[in-house]
């Protein structure tokens, strides 16, 4: 529902002045036009009361029916009935305060259509002035109830972008567990271990929209000791990481769907063994975590790198700082790089805090 | 009666399991393990398998490929963790598919579903599954065809064209012609439209290799290529070659 200024100090404070200055006003004029004092007074707070309260109706009117294009004409109406009706009834009180002063009543006369005029262009005003700003603040709650509905969807793309479980992950995790059991049931049960607690820390992180690098990179050597089970020898791993890279933050579960694409196209594109390095360091005072596999330029064209494993990270960067340029890859001989800025915002620190 | 059977899988604890399951099933001989593609098609050509244990995302190419490159492919079981794009194909035309991880039960089952198919002698099934699985998402990514022994990826961005020649597809590139069993139709279907036009019944062009289209004889045209190659441009061809050149 609308708000109506007249319940607003803001508004109510150089509205009374106003009419405080205009009752002056009017009340002088008479004076000057040879009415007494009194008479003056008592014309001018009428009349101009009568307006005010017109002035209230407006609002008041307006707050319930505010009309569109088509409607436009009867606020014209609404005007000229309140001016009418403002004239009868100024006209009638004064006869009830006044009955029979014959100089009042031949003021009244001669300044008959002035007095109309003038109520009809404060009415006018009043009735523009309360258009304007009702539509004003439909605008203004359109435009917050947009804001809000567009946060709602960005949150929602957010939360899915960060549930980067691949089902795919589970299922081969779980059938190397099967072929352990029988054979080496002492690395079987060491793997379950494993992946409980994978799972467990990325369920907890799917919580939270903020890590720091060094938990990011605790789960994510889970994730690379599992998978090591599954390829055997063929996958080996680095992480390397500066001292003061790791208290530094970074989006929740942000490196793992790099490191997957990194296994992915590092370990399916060659026959041989494999090895993916994750390297963070701090560069103008963001982090950089770089991850880089071999791959075969004669077989893969530059493009796959692109896949749709790494533009969800774009996706969630974006949504997260607005950059579109925080992820890059390179191709540097037979080595394929993505790269990671992360902006380490004092925001960042309040929301973790929270 | 007895069988001869293959595993082909890169994990090697994958393979462990379906070797145990298969200890039970004596009448099956588990001629080879393989942990790629390329090892698998050596291995089919030398063992000639009756039934193929078979994973599908593996290095270099995925057991479809390998499929494709095989003369007259055995029958499939294929042993998968989880492809939507594959269930499709699984459901029509597999033998059976096996979901990682599997059990004993699942897994005997599936080869009394093979022994009973085997004796009906289906030979079409594994034909379809190649034509369902062409809708699997690498497939219009790559070419994969064989060269003598050696095996040869070719992303299709670097194919120039290609020509019908029998029951084969002459594959065109910059290092050469490649022949793979296949029908032009085929690659309509699977090769993106707005990289690859049918100029004409025998040809397939990738149109970021045209240089110039020129009239020839009657109504036809001829496109020519960067190579130097003339392409010939049926009538019915060069409509659709002037709409996705926005000619």
């Amino acid at each position: 529902m609308a708000v109506s200024p007249f319940q607003s100090k803001k508004f109510m404070v150089p509205f009374s002045i106003f009419w405080f200055v205009w009752i002056s006003a009017h009340q002088l004029v008479l004076y000057k036009m040879g009415l007494d004092w009194f008479a003056a007074l008592t014309d001018s707070i009428v009349s101009n009361t009568l307006l005010i309260w017109g002035a209230w109706l407006v609002f008041t009117i307006m707050r319930y029916y505010l009309p569109r294009k088509e409607g436009i004409f009867n606020l014209f109406l609404l005007v000229i009935v309140l001016t009418a009706a403002w004239f009868f009834a100024q006209s009638f009180i004064m006869n009830v305060i006044y009955p029979g002063n014959a100089q009042y009543r031949e003021m009244l006369n001669n300044t008959l259509p002035l007095r109309i005029g003038i109520a009809f262009l404060i009415n006018g005003c009043v009735t523009m002035f309360a258009y304007a700003y009702y539509n004003w603040q439909e605008k203004s709650d359109t435009d917050k109830q947009k804001n809000e509905a567009e946060k709602l969807t960005r949150d929602a793309e957010l939360y899915k972008l960060r549930q980067q479980l691949q089902p795919h992950f589970l299922f081969n995790a779980l059938n190397s567990i099967n072929a352990l059991i029988s054979i080496k049931p002492d690395e079987a049960r060491k793997m379950v271990q494993q992946l409980s607690e994978f799972l467990r820390t990325t369920l907890k992180k799917e919580e939270k929209q903020w890590v720091k690098l060094d938990e990011e990179l605790h789960s994510l050597q889970l994730y690379l000791d599992i998978e090591k089970v599954r390829f055997g020898n063929r996958l080996t791993t680095r992480i390397e990481a500066d001292v003061d890279t790791l208290t530094m933050q970074l989006p929740a579960l942000l490196l793992q769907p790099l490191v997957e694409n990194a296994i992915k196209f590092g370990l399916y594109d060659t026959t041989e063994s494999t090895q993916i390095t994750v390297k963070a360091m701090v560069v103008d005072n963001e982090l950089k975590v770089a991850v880089e596999n071999p791959f075969d330029a004669e077989t893969s064209p530059a493009k796959k790198g692109t896949g749709f494993g790494l533009s969800s990270v774009q996706r969630r960067l974006f949504l997260l700082f607005g950059r579109n340029e925080l992820l890059q890859t390179e191709t540097k001989e037979n080595i394929f790089i993505t790269t990671v800025m992360i902006p380490q915002w004092q925001t960042i620190n309040e929301e973790v805090q929270q | 009666m007895s069988y001869k059977v293959l595993i082909i899988d890169d994990e090697p604890l994958a393979r462990a399991v379906v070797k145990e399951y298969l200890e039970k099933h004596t009448q099956l001989q588990l001629a080879e393990e393989c942990s790629n593609g390329f090892e698998g098609v050596k291995a089919v050509q030398q063992h000639e398998p009756d039934l193929i244990f078979l994973d599908i995302q593996m290095p270099k190419i995925t057991g479809f490929e390998m499929l494709e490159l095989i003369e007259n492919p055995p029958h499939v079981i294929f042993t998968t963790a989880y492809d939507e794009f594959a269930m499709q194909a699984f459901e029509a035309n597999a033998v059976d598919y096996l979901l990682k991880p599997f059990s004993q039960e699942r897994f005997d089952k599936a080869i009394s579903k093979w022994m009973e198919k085997n004796n009906a002698a289906d030979t079409k099934a594994t034909e379809n599954l190649l034509k369902e699985a062409a809708r699997h998402p690498q497939q219009n990514e790559r070419v994969v065809v064989k060269t003598g022994s050696k095996i040869k990826i070719i992303p299709v961005q670097e194919i120039h064209y290609m020509e019908a020649a029998d029951d084969y597809v002459k594959i065109i590139t910059a290092e050469g012609a490649f022949l793979k069993k296949q029908t032009m139709g085929y690659f309509e279907d699977v090769l993106d439209a707005s990289l690859f036009v049918r100029t004409h019944r025998s040809y397939m062009v990738n149109i970021q290799e045209i240089t110039r289209i020129d009239p020839y004889e009657k109504e036809n045209h001829i496109a020519l290529l960067k190579s130097g190659a003339k392409i010939p441009v049926s009538r019915a061809g060069y409509p659709k070659l002037k709409s996705i050149l926005g000619l």
